[in-house]
């Protein structure tokens, strides 16, 4: 057993990667949720808002919390359109047309990146980037403990409109009950592309809370989606407060086998998890019994 | 009296299969009309290309004057024609009171309280239940909050289908009654049938479907007392 001096920050710091880690979970368990598709568009959609991101830096001098403002709303809007004009249309009403469309949009959508961008890893130096604030026994990366606060005043506002707009209801409606949704003159295609909207949004706040410390190229989305998914079945697909729940315990998970295994290992943690849950609680911490 | 909801020559079916083969029906204001048929006969695919869910391959559909065949389903209930489904088709996730706002979604959402109020009127079980999730009703209760929910968005037309559904003899019995008191209120029903004598007892007007075609229709106590109904309903 290691002492609180190591165990507490590695902790502290699990807790902070898997607010990001959950953030993107969100956006994909939401889509899930209410269109029963897994989007495997997502990484991409993921590596597109943290180019966007480095380039608000690089070419216009946006700090990256700064530009998140600009770019959620950019985000959802690109995430409606893709939704309601691109993947709607091409699905004909088939689920498994949704999944190979999305799946086509990634590779469409990542060779972009390449082509214009190569495959070069970018970063970008902030003033701020390695500030650290002293917790107790442990140090802190201040855009890691910023990004922790934004993805939970995120999570409150999904709460709050899923609960208390029209909208919100609209969208938790047709998610379990499409026809009787339709029939009360909630347009679906509409409430499919602003739920598609949302959780392309997510995506945007999450690249603009990674930038400050992480690189981007154009695979880098890729890594956090494979542990989002992770983070989706643990928490129960669909379920929102599952994916805040399991982004944070996955964020745990992988700080305390890297410090128990060694760093280059930390990842194994995330998987023998994923293979519990499906072995022992398939439905995940929040999910509907089937 | 006027027309509220015209169809002509209306066919409809999935797939390469035609369901509905030419109906022509009408259902005039503050009438209340009932479709009878067997299981199969066609009846629900009618309601769901008169909402819009399923468009039709060929015919027209006019409600208040105004073509509506090939409307998006919010667009109709825009307009005032509701349906109510069969198997109720409430959101199980949602309180009762959420389920009867939805109802408002596209219309009449400014007088949302006003129209509660004159739900929870009409159904006070409901209104004792507002705070439940609606997944937990009973199955009366649940066939209740699904015409409730109806009824929020001001309906012009009421398409009920199978209400009496799965319900006991004695909540039959009190939905027949309510559908009458709905009337009373000026809105015209669509009632959409297996219970033939109940249907034909507050129906003004009926007709008769059977292998996607009308085969016999009139004053509902015309089509009560017709041979034919025996024949083309239990076809015997």
């Amino acid at each position: 057993m290691l002492s609180p001096i190591i165990l507490v920050p590695a902790v502290l710091n699990g807790l902070l990667t898997g607010a990001v880690y959950a953030l993107v979970a969100l956006g994909l368990t939401l889509i899930y949720g209410v269109l029963h598709i897994i989007n495997f568009a997502h990484g991409a959609l993921l590596t597109c808002a943290m180019f966007a991101a480095f380039f608000a830096h690089r070419l216009l001098g946006l700090d990256p919390y700064l530009a998140a403002l600009g770019l959620t709303p950019v985000f959802f809007c690109l995430g409606y359109g893709l939704q309601r004009f691109v993947i709607g249309p091409a699905a004909h009403g088939e689920d498994r047309n949704i999944l190979l469309v999305t799946l086509g949009l990634a590779v469409v959508i990542e060779n972009a990146l390449l082509y214009a961008f190569r495959a070069d890893t970018r970063t970008i130096n902030l003033p701020y980037g390695f500030d650290v604030v002293e917790v107790g026994p442990a140090f802190l990366s201040v855009p890691r403990v910023i990004g922790f606060g934004v993805v939970i005043a995120v999570a409150l506002a999904l709460w709050l409109i899923m609960r208390f707009t029209d909208t919100g209801k609209a969208i938790r409606a047709v998610a379990r009950e499409k026809l009787g949704a339709e029939l009360s003159g909630i347009d679906v295609a509409h409430i499919y592309a602003v739920t598609f909207g949302l959780g392309t949004a997510c995506l945007a706040i999450a690249a603009c809370l990674l930038l400050p410390t992480y690189y981007v190229n154009p695979h880098a989305g890729n890594a956090f989606v494979l542990i989002a998914f992770t983070i989706v079945v643990l928490g129960g697909m669909g379920s929102v407060a599952g994916a805040l729940l399991g982004g944070l315990i996955i964020g745990v998970v992988e700080s305390l086998s890297g410090l128990y295994l060694g760093e280059s290992l930390g990842q194994v943690g995330i998987f023998i998890i994923f293979i519990l849950v499906l072995l022992f609680r398939p439905s995940g911490l929040f999910g509907e019994r089937a | 009296m006027a027309e509220l909801l015209a169809i002509e020559g209306l066919q409809a079916g999935y797939g390469a299969t035609e369901i509905l083969r030419g109906i022509d029906l009408a259902v005039n204001e503050n009438e209340i009309v009932a479709v009878l048929g067997s299981n199969g006969a066609g009846k629900s695919t009618l309601n769901r290309a008169i909402s819009g869910v399923l468009p039709p391959w060929r015919g027209t559909i006019r409600f208040e004057g105004k073509a509506i065949e090939r409307a998006r389903p919010s667009a109709i209930v825009a307009q005032g024609l509701i349906h109510v489904p069969e198997g109720r088709r409430i959101f199980p996730n949602m309180t009762v009171a959420e389920n009867l706002d939805l109802g408002c979604y596209a219309r009449a959402r400014a007088r949302r309280a006003e129209n509660r109020a004159r739900v929870f009127g009409i159904f006070p079980r409901l209104a004792e239940r507002q705070a439940q999730s609606a997944g937990t009703l009973s199955g009366g209760e649940q066939q209740m909050l699904a015409i409730g929910r109806g009824l929020m968005a001001e309906p012009k037309l009421l398409i009920l289908d199978e209400p009496s559904l799965g319900l006991s003899p004695k909540l039959v019995e009190e939905l027949f009654a309510l559908i009458q008191r709905i009337n009373a209120q000026g809105i015209a029903l669509l009632l959409v049938e297996q219970n033939v004598m109940q249907s034909l007892e507050v129906a003004r007007r009926a007709y008769v479907l059977d292998n996607g075609a009308i085969v016999l229709q009139g004053s509902a106590a015309d089509v009560r007392d017709d041979p034919d109904l025996k024949r083309a309903y239990l076809g015997m």
